[in-house]
C-alpha cells in the first residue's frame, strides 16, 4: 500500500519538477526528461520492434550466462562441499580471485571473445559463478551436525544422510545463493552492454548518453528496474513455496 | 567421501587439520594455480595454439606491474582511482548515516524516505552512470557522484536496519537508570547499532571498488580502469591483468582497513580473555 | 529481612491504586489485570507470585513505567509515575547489560548519566562490585561472564543508582538450579545490608518463601490479587526448617488452585 502511494507521490514530484522546469527554463530542459518524454521513447522504440529486440537480447544473455554459472556452481559446489580435500584445494584460489571486481575483467573478455554474444555471456557466467559457488558451499557446510547425528541414530546410511538430511537442510542457503547470483547478473549486464555491444538494454542506455537523450537513459533504467524486480519477485515466490516449512510459525 | 562416522563427528566440514598442514595445503594450492597458469601460457607458445598474447603467464603480468611501478605510471593511476573511491565512498557514507540514523529512529522519517529508496533499489546503479555523465559531464565529478549514488542505498538500508534492531530491553534498562531521549540515542542506540552499521560500511567499500572500474572505462585518462580498457586497443594483456590484480589488492586493502576499525571499536564482541 | 521503616516516613513506598490493564488485539480487548491495589512498605521485599500469564510481569512493567495502566495509577514516594525513571531500578530476567561496556562501565552508567563526578562514580562502583563479589572482574566485558555473574552486575548496576525501589522480574529465571539458589542467598545477604524496597516477580514458591517479607499470590488470567501471605521468618532462613516448609505448603495449596484453572 505504502509502495503504491510512494510511487504516485514520486511521479507527481517528478512531473511537477520536470514540467515546471520546462516553463521556468531553470535548467536545460533536455537534462530533465518528463515522464511523458520517457514514455514516448518507450512507445517509439516499441513501435519499430527494437524495444522488444533489446529486451530479448539482454534477457537471453542473462539467462544463458546465469544458467551456465548456476549449473557449474552447483556441480562444483556440491563437489567441494562434500569432499573436504577439494575444498581445501579450491578455497585459497577462490580467495585470490574474489577480491578482483569482475567488471575489471570485462575488457579481457572482449579481447578473448570479441564483440559478439559470447563475450557477454561468458562475462556474466564468470561474474555470477563465484558468489553463487561460495554461497552454495557455505549452505552445504552450514548443515547442522546435530541433524546428521539425529538421522544417523535413526539408522541412516551415508547415502540417506546426504539425500534426506544434507540436501533439504542446505536447500535454503543454496536457493538464496542462486537468487543473489541472479540479482548480480542484472546488476552487471548493463555494464557489460555499455561497451562493445550494439544491442541490449545497456546499449540503449549508453546510446542515450551518446545522442544526448536522457529520456532514453531513464527509460532504459526504469525498464531494467521493472524487469529485475519482476523476476526477483518470481524467484522469491518460488523460494517461499519450496521452503514452506521455514515460514510456518 | 566422508563415511557416516566422519559425518557425525565433524559434519560436512571434515576434521580440522593441524595448522601446519592446513597452511601447507593453502600455499600449495596457490602455487599449483600459478603453476598451471604458467604451464598453460607456456603450452600456448610451444604448441602455437593461438596468439600467445591472449594468455600471458604470471611472470609477464608481474613484470608489467613492476615496470609500471618503477616508472611511476602505476602510482598515478592508483592515485586517481583511490581518490575517486575515497571521495565517492565517503560522501555516500556520510549521506547514508545522516539520513539513515534519523530514519531508523523516527518512524516519520522512515516512512517518508523508505518508499523512495525502495523505488530506486531495483534499478542497477550502473544504469544511471550515463545519466550522471550527461548531467555533469565526463570529468571527475560524474565519477565521484556515481560512486556516491551507488554506495548510498545499501549503506542507508543497513544503517536503518541496524538502528531498528536495537534490543528494546536495552532502552528500557537505560531509561530505568535515568537516561533521557538524547542520552538514549547517543549512549545506547548508537553503540548497539554500530556492529551492523560497520558491516554496511564494509559492503559500501567493496561496492565502491566494484563500480569504479566501469566509470573509468568511459571517459577517463587516468585510473586503473583506464589502464585496463586502454590495454584493449593493443592487446596489452599483461597490463590488463596486472591492473585488475592491483585493483583487487586495493579492494582487499580497503576491506582490511574496515575490519581493523571493527576490531578496535567492537573489541567488546571478542575481547582477549584476561 | 526486617520490615523496619528506614528513615523518613517509614510507611508505603509504593502505592498501587486500582490498577487495571487490558490489551487490545485486533479490536478485541483482553483484560490482563483487574483492580490491583497494593502498598509496598519501605525496606520490604514483596513477592508477586502466580501461574504463567497471571499478569505479574505486566504489573511490574506498569510500576516500572514501561507500559501505562488502562485504569488506576501508581505512586512512588507519593508522586504518580509517568514513565520509567531512575528512582525505580529494574533487574531483568535477561540481564540486559550493555554489551559494549565493561562491568565497571555498566555499573557506573546511572551515576554518570546523572553527572556524578568521576571520582565519586568510581567509589560507588567499587563498593557495589565488592558487594556482589565481582571486584576482580571489573574490566571484563559481558560476553566474558557467566549467567550468574551477569546478573550480579545487573543487580550492582541497579543498586549503584540509589533507586527508591528495585523491581526484579524473575531475575534468576535464566540460571541453572544451583546458581539460582546461590543468587537467592546473595540477594538475601545484600538486602540485610541495604534494606532496599524490592518488588520481586517469580513463579517459584520456594524462592518466594526464601526471600520475601510478604508474598502476594495472584489469580490466573485475568490477574487479581488472590491472597497475601506475610512471611514471619528470621532474616537468615533455613530452607529445611518446619516453619519454612509450612509456608511453602500453604502457598502451594493456594497457587495450585489457580494453576489448575490455567490448565483447564
Amino acid at each position: 500500500m505504502i509502495r503504491a502511494l510512494a510511487l504516485v507521490a514520486f511521479l507527481i514530484v517528478w512531473a511537477a519538477v520536470s514540467y515546471g522546469n520546462r516553463s521556468l527554463q531553470a535548467m536545460n530542459p533536455i537534462l530533465l526528461p518528463t515522464p511523458g518524454e520517457v514514455v514516448a521513447v518507450a512507445v517509439s522504440l516499441a513501435r519499430d520492434g527494437s524495444l522488444e529486440r533489446h529486451l530479448l537480447v539482454s534477457s537471453l544473455r542473462i539467462a544463458e550466462g546465469f544458467g551456465l554459472a548456476a549449473v557449474t556452481a552447483l556441480a562444483l559446489g556440491v563437489l567441494v562441499g562434500l569432499y573436504t580435500p577439494a575444498r581445501l584445494a579450491v578455497e585459497p584460489v577462490i580467495e585470490f580471485v574474489r577480491p578482483i571486481p569482475p567488471l575489471a575483467f570485462l575488457p579481457m573478455f572482449l579481447v578473448w571473445f570479441g564483440l559478439g554474444e559470447t563475450s557477454k555471456v561468458a562475462f556474466i557466467t564468470y561474474t555470477t559463478f563465484f558468489p553463487m559457488f561460495v554461497g552454495i558451499t557455505a549452505g552445504l557446510l552450514r548443515v547442522d551436525i546435530m541433524l546428521l547425528r539425529a538421522a544417523a541414530s535413526l539408522g541412516a546410511t551415508r547415502l540417506q544422510l546426504l539425500r534426506r538430511v544434507v540436501v533439504p537442510a542446505a536447500l535454503p542457503g543454496i536457493v538464496v545463493a542462486l537468487r543473489l547470483g541472479f540479482g548480480l547478473a542484472i546488476f552487471v549486464i548493463v555494464g557489460a552492454e555499455f561497451m562493445g555491444a550494439d544491442a541490449g538494454l545497456g546499449h540503449l542506455i549508453m546510446e542515450g548518453r551518446v545522442f544526448f537523450n536522457p529520456a532514453q537513459i531513464v527509460m532504459g533504467a526504469l525498464l531494467l528496474g521493472i524487469l529485475g524486480s519482476l523476476v526477483n519477485g518470481l524467484l522469491l515466490a518460488a523460494e517461499r513455496r519450496a521452503l514452506r516449512w521455514r515460514a510456518l510459525r | 567421501m566422508s563415511t557416516v562416522t566422519d559425518l557425525v563427528q565433524w559434519g560436512l566440514r571434515g576434521a580440522s587439520q593441524p595448522r601446519r598442514r592446513a597452511l601447507a595445503l593453502r600455499v600449495g594450492a596457490v602455487l599449483a594455480f600459478l603453476g598451471l597458469w604458467s604451464l598453460a601460457s607456456g603450452l600456448v607458445v610451444l604448441l602455437e595454439l593461438f596468439n600467445p598474447i591472449f594468455l600471458a603467464g604470471p611472470w609477464l603480468v608481474l613484470g608489467k606491474v613492476v615496470q609500471l611501478a618503477a616508472n611511476g605510471e602505476l602510482w598515478e593511476h592508483v592515485g586517481a582511482t583511490l581518490l575517486r573511491v575515497l571521495v565517492g565512498f565517503t560522501s555516500g557514507a556520510v549521506l547514508a548515516l545522516a539520513l539513515g540514523l534519523p530514519a531508523g529512529h523516527f518512524r516519520a522519517v522512515r516512512n517518508a524516505l523508505e518508499p523512495i529508496v525502495e523505488l530506486f533499489r531495483p534499478i542497477p546503479p550502473l544504469a544511471m552512470l550515463p545519466l550522471f555523465i550527461v548531467w555533469v559531464g565526463i570529468g571527475e565529478t560524474s565519477k565521484i557522484a556515481f560512486i556516491t549514488y551507488a554506495t548510498f542505498f545499501p549503506m542507508f538500508l543497513s544503517t536503518v536496519h541496524a538502528v531498528q534492531q536495537v534490543d528494546p530491553l536495552l532502552l528500557r534498562a537505560a531509561s530505568s537508570l535515568g537516561a533521557r531521549r538524547t542520552q538514549l540515542f547517543v549512549r545506547v542506540v548508537l553503540p548497539a547499532a554500530l556492529p551492523e552499521i560497520l558491516t554496511g560500511i564494509r559492503l559500501g567499500v567493496a561496492l565502491s571498488f566494484f563500480v569504479i572500474v566501469i566509470s573509468e572505462f568511459i571517459g577517463a585518462e587516468q585510473g586503473l580502469g583506464y589502464l585496463i580498457n586502454d590495454g584493449r586497443n593493443f592487446f596489452l594483456v599483461p597490463q590488463m591483468l596486472g591492473a585488475a590484480i592491483v585493483l583487487g589488492l586495493l579492494g582487499y586493502g580497503g576491506n582490511a582497513l574496515v575490519v581493523l576499525v571493527e576490531r578496535r571499536w567492537l573489541r567488546w564482541e571478542h575481547p582477549a580473555s584476561a | 529481612m526486617s520490615t523496619a521503616g528506614v528513615g523518613g516516613a517509614g510507611g508505603a513506598r509504593v502505592q498501587i491504586e486500582g490498577v487495571h490493564k487490558s490489551f487490545t488485539l485486533d479490536g478485541r480487548s483482553t483484560p490482563a489485570l483487574i483492580d490491583i491495589s497494593l502498598e509496598v512498605q519501605a525496606g520490604e521485599l514483596l513477592c508477586l507470585l502466580g501461574p504463567s500469564g497471571c499478569g505479574k510481569s505486566t504489573l511490574l512493567n506498569i510500576v516500572a513505567g514501561f507500559i501505562p495502566p488502562t485504569r488506576g495509577r501508581v505512586l512512588v514516594d507519593g508522586t504518580p509515575i509517568t514513565g520509567p525513571g531512575p528512582e525505580r531500578g529494574v533487574v531483568f530476567q535477561e540481564y540486559v547489560l550493555f554489551p559494549w561496556l565493561t562491568v565497571t562501565q555498566n555499573v557506573e552508567f546511572g551515576p554518570r548519566l546523572m553527572g556524578v563526578p568521576a571520582a565519586r562514580c568510581r567509589e560507588i562502583t567499587a563498593r557495589y562490585l565488592e558487594m556482589v563479589g565481582l571486584s576482580e572482574h571489573a574490566t571484563k566485558f559481558p560476553v566474558q561472564l557467566s549467567g550468574g555473574m551477569k546478573q550480579r552486575v545487573a543487580i550492582a548496576r541497579a543498586l549503584a543508582n540509589s533507586p527508591s525501589i528495585v523491581l526484579m522480574d524473575e531475575p534468576f529465571g535464566a540460571l541453572d538450579a544451583q546458581t539460582r539458589e546461590i543468587m537467592q542467598e546473595e540477594l538475601s545477604r545484600i538486602q540485610r545490608v541495604e534494606h532496599k524496597t524490592i518488588v520481586f516477580v517469580t513463579h517459584s514458591i520456594r524462592e518466594a518463601v526464601y526471600l520475601a517479607d510478604r508474598v502476594v499470590v495472584m489469580t490466573s488470567s485475568p490477574g487479581r490479587i488472590k491472597e497475601v501471605f506475610p512471611i514471619k521468618l528470621p532474616e537468615t532462613r533455613n530452607r529445611f526448617a518446619p516453619e519454612f516448609t509450612h509456608y511453602e505448603s500453604e502457598i502451594t495449596r493456594v497457587v495450585k488452585e489457580e494453576v489448575a484453572k490455567v490448565h483447564e
